[in-house]
């Protein structure tokens, strides 16, 4: 059955969407799906969860006295999320299907309201991902300020226990949600099919879904501060899980319903990829980019349903008295480990693998070369993804599960530092005999390579069981995985922000302010998380708020830095807000010269991409070549690149090969 | 650029290397690898801090490889340079088999090679320190174990002297050369005993018992962390312990016991994990079946008090 998508596209209707005879009863603009009416379904939904479950299930107060109903609680947040998709319209299309009602075409806002509600164009779902993603990383921000600003003294207190615990555990939640859709968010969404040559992606609806159900996912693990937090921190070990207060559903259901979120935006980036290629857009030629979103995309697929399926067990232990957990009543608290990590780890590569895309995208075009050992880096993706499944016990290592496995996970975990050198192999080869423009988003490329290197190797002394007794837990892995998700990620995402940001947006961020930014998070970032190494090494556990007094030197100087780490971020924002909003500055479409398909559209991109589907000739790393191959024929409105073929010259596909008819411009997508 | 150009690189590149590699490791090695923690006051910590120093060799020039190479290319061919040439693409620029053929080796040769000191690092050194769970694989050739019982509960450590009558105390002392066998148990949550100095690190769960071996060297202190976030006060969840010469270890022990003889009436039968019993409404933890003083449970020590 031939579907008829023109509509789900949200662009460039022709004429009367109203199919002739019923005239469509439009609902005024105020009561339409957007951001407002979200927010009120979540906190309508939110009370009548909070009310049926104190009705029906008030006898399962656990402490006498204290007022506190999980069953409520997981109701109320349920209820609620299901409430916010309604308000933003993510529900109205399967509901019209479910009760037969023709759905209501969308509205079509063309200002800057669309940005606020249900889009279905990938370029405005990509934007509203940037922007919930900044706020996801400065919220986690914040709290990383608090920590920080505990740990200056080893004894005196600026929270209280309580207090601190919940902020630990808040800002590992929220930095591990934000970093698992940091970049296939905003990102992914928003270059994929730019980057294959496609006018959308494969599910739009499903794709505005894992936006909204992701940045319902923020507010619920806020909601777990005025519940009154979390202690466990983002790894939410089993029986103290069970043990704990009401934040722990905010947890357990943030989880999942970001574990929703990315499940989709996964398959649906895997669809696309996988099905809508342009012409001649074969595995040997896409950019290496969509090869790291592939491998990330699959394992969003692939490892997140365990973690949506522990926390089920988790809020089933804490709600129905099941006992998944709990040992003493037949469970395992290993269970929770072993499904928390076998998730967590492939988790751990879907933050860093778009980062090693983004920069093997970002060095070609910043060095003029062409792109060192194409198959090596993404055989190194695919590998490191595959690999990734193998390797999850090495998170318990020390924790009691029968030890004859320990040097199997530890020749696995090894392993993956083989595949993850690919990326380092692509990026110095790229760099050998090169000419560097040291552009804001080189930068960051290169600052990634410094960081991931660091944090790449002390990876291999994790992973190195006597040496993890010491290392274990403390302080030292803390600042492992922050070299490799802020260092390797955070730094990339940066990089494809200001490398992309005049595409996506059509203004230009301001370079010095961008200098300035890099110079003060690269120093301050390697210098707050550098001493924690060596505080790991002489031995702070993680997660405490007391700490040996000849430690405070060290753990000062971090947290000065740290404050300095902080405010890099608010130059971010000045640059950001001041480009975008109060001083744009116009954007040409081809700021970097990049051969990158995704370049060679005018800006701003129209909304359906390409005029016409475009015929993919090359891979885009053709620099440095005289004999100027073109990348990709865009039909008679081809941007002249350097070295680029015009239409109609030997070697150009002539643009009636596209659509085989008249050779106008076709607005519509391809029927699917 | 003529095949000559490379080979220049090439060359400094290397010299600069080597030079650095060398130079660094050796000061490494001398220098700061003796005070690498966690020191060296028991087999196994002094076995992680070897095992450490060793990767800590290998990575430094693996390290500087990547960072020399790239401090040469940002200086050598920034574009800003007068007179930088156009870069050359094509198929040479695209990959070099050779090039990348030896990559792949070298990371794969230097990677199982860490592998296999590893393993061997964790098996000979029985687990190296580290948690075996209830049936250890790697188990230490002395036949002289002294098993301590490692409680966890929130938010406190605390150990009990099988062979000295069970008793109960805050406080870890530990006889110097002997091989203790540290049986780690919670009572709650997960927590994790970590005896720094002694380079041991083992979770202690609830209902499961926990082995981890080591073998003490020399006197001192030590201080014991929990490394597992188990709730509000983890971060005040430490005691102190210490190595003693045998003799003082034993006078310890026994006057403890004697002191604490009516305490130790009052607590369950020592047991390797503390559950409630079939309806958990008594409050008492024991479990059935379990000789606490059996040749079993003591690895053939008797208490030299009795």
């Amino acid at each position: 059955m031939a579907l008829d998508m023109r509509e789900s596209i949200g662009a460039e209707h022709s004429g009367d969407p109203s199919p002739p005879g019923a005239p469509i009863r439009r609902r005024p603009a105020w009561f339409g799906p957007h951001l407002g009416r979200a927010l009120v379904g979540a906190v309508a939904g939110y009370a009548l969860g909070h009310w049926i479950g104190n009705t029906f299930a008030s006898g399962y107060i656990n402490v006498q006295g204290s007022g506190q109903n999980d069953v409520a609680t997981v109701l109320a947040l349920s209820i609620g999320v299901v409430g916010w998709l309604l308000g933003a319209g993510m529900l109205d299309y399967p509901l019209a299907k479910i009760v037969g009602r023709e759905p209501l075409p969308p509205t079509e806002p063309k200002s800057w309201t669309r940005y606020f509600g249900p889009a279905l164009d990938h370029k405005v779902i990509g934007l509203q991902y940037t922007i919930v993603v900044l706020l996801f990383l400065f919220t986690g921000g914040l709290l990383a300020m608090a920590i920080r600003t505990e740990l200056l003294s080893p004894t005196s207190h600026v929270f209280g226990p309580g207090t601190y615990i919940s902020v630990v555990s808040e800002h590992g939640t929220i930095m591990m949600m934000m970093a698992s859709s940091i970049i296939i968010g905003p990102l992914g969404n928003w270059l994929v099919p730019l980057m294959i040559g496609s006018r959308r992606m494969a599910f739009p609806r499903v794709e505005a879904f894992s936006l909204w159900i992701f940045a319902a996912g923020y507010l619920v693990i806020l909601t777990a501060l005025p519940l009154g937090g979390f202690p466990t921190g983002w790894t939410g070990y089993a029986p103290l899980q069970t043990q704990a207060g009401a934040g722990m559903n905010s947890y357990l259901v943030g989880f999942a319903v970001i574990g929703i979120g990315m499940i989709c935006a996964g398959f649906n980036l895997l669809v696309t990829i996988i099905n809508y290629r342009a012409p001649g857009m074969s595995w040997g030629r896409i950019p290496v980019f969509v090869w790291s979103i592939l491998a990330t995309a699959a394992l969003l697929t692939l490892a997140t349903p365990t973690l949506v399926a522990a926390g089920l067990f988790g809020v089933l232990d804490r709600t129905a008295q099941t006992a998944f957990y709990v040992n003493e009543h037949g469970g395992s608290s290993f269970l929770w480990q072993n499904l928390f990590w076998f998730f967590g780890h492939p988790e751990v590569y879907i933050m860093a693998l778009p980062g090693f895309g983004i920069v093997a995208e970002i060095l070609p075009v910043f060095t003029r070369k062409p792109l060192f050992g194409y198959r090596v880096s993404a055989a190194g993706m695919i590998g490191v993804a595959l690999l990734s499944f193998f390797v999850w016990q090495h998170h318990l290592f020390q924790s009691g599960i029968n030890p004859d496995m320990r040097p199997l996970f530890m020749l696995t975990t090894e392993l993956i530092s083989i595949p993850t050198g690919f990326i380092f192999l692509v990026g110095l080869g790229t760099l050998w005999k090169s000419k560097i423009r040291y552009e804001v988003p080189m930068l960051f490329a290169l600052g990634m390579f410094f960081n991931f290197l660091i944090g790449g190797i002390s990876g291999v002394f994790l992973s190195d069981v006597p040496v993890d007794v010491t290392v274990h837990g403390s302080f030292f892995v803390l600042a492992h995985f922050h070299y490799t998700i802020m260092g390797g990620l955070v730094f990339a995402f940066f990089g494809g922000l200001y490398y992309w940001l005049p595409k996506m947006t059509g203004k230009t961020m301001d370079k010095r302010l961008g200098q300035w930014h890099f110079w003060m998070m690269f120093i301050f970032f390697n210098l707050t998380f550098f001493p924690l190494f060596l505080v790991g090494l002489l031995g702070q556990p993680r997660r405490v708020f007391e700490y040996a007094q000849n430690l405070q030197a060290l753990n000062d100087f971090a947290s000065v830095s740290a404050f300095f780490l902080g405010s890099s971020f608010l130059i971010f924002t000045f640059n950001f807000v001041r480009s975008m909003f109060i001083d744009p500055k116009p954007a040409p479409a081809n700021p970097w010269h990049s051969l990158g398909l995704e370049w060679q559209t005018p800006v701003p991109v129209p909304p359906y991409n390409f005029p016409r589907i475009p015929v993919v000739l090359a891979d885009p790393y053709h620099y440095g070549t005289t004999d100027g191959q073109a990348v990709a024929d865009l039909g008679p409105r081809t941007l002249s690149m350097a070295g680029a073929v015009a239409p109609g010259t030997p070697g150009a596909l002539g643009s009636d090969t596209v659509t085989g008819e008249d050779g106008s411009a076709d607005p519509r997508p391809p029927i699917a | 650029m003529s095949p000559d150009g490379d080979t220049r690189h090439f060359r400094r590149l290397i010299a600069i290397w080597a030079v650095l590699a060398v130079v660094l490791d050796v000061v490494f090695a001398f220098v700061v690898g003796p005070h690498v923690p966690p020191g060296a006051m028991t087999s196994s910590a002094s076995g992680a801090q070897v095992d450490f120093n060793v990767l800590f060799l290998i990575a430094l020039p693996v390290m500087l490889a990547v960072w020399v190479y790239m401090a040469y290319a940002l200086i050598v061919w920034r574009g800003s340079r007068a007179g930088a040439a156009d870069p050359e693409g094509g198929p040479k620029a695209r990959g070099h088999f050779g090039i990348q053929v030896g990559w792949i080796a070298t990371t794969t040769v230097i990677v199982l090679g860490v592998f296999v000191y590893g393993t061997i690092e964790l098996i000979v050194p029985a687990g190296a320190g580290g948690g075996e769970g209830p049936s250890p694989l790697w188990t230490p050739t002395s036949h002289d174990v002294l098993p301590i019982q490692v409680i966890g509960q929130q938010w406190d450590f605390t150990y009990r002297y099988p062979t000295f009558g069970g008793f109960e105390t805050r406080q870890l002392m530990l006889p110097a050369d002997t091989t203790i066998a540290f049986h780690v148990t919670s009572l709650d949550v997960i927590h994790s005993f970590w005896a720094y100095q002694l380079g041991v690190k083992a979770d202690a769960n609830p209902a499961e018992d926990n082995v981890a071996y080591t073998t003490t060297k020399q006197l001192g202190a030590f201080t014991v962390r929990c490394d597992e976030l188990c709730g509000l006060w983890h971060g005040a969840m430490y005691n102190f312990g210490r190595v003693l010469p045998k003799s003082q270890f034993f006078v310890w022990a026994q006057s403890t016991e004697r002191q604490n003889a009516a305490n130790t009436k009052n607590l369950p039968p020592f047991s390797y994990t503390y559950v409630p019993d079939a309806n958990g409404a008594n409050g008492s933890y024991y479990r059935d079946n379990v000789d606490p003083y059996s040749n079993v449970e003591t690895y053939g020590a008797t208490s030299p008090g009795k």
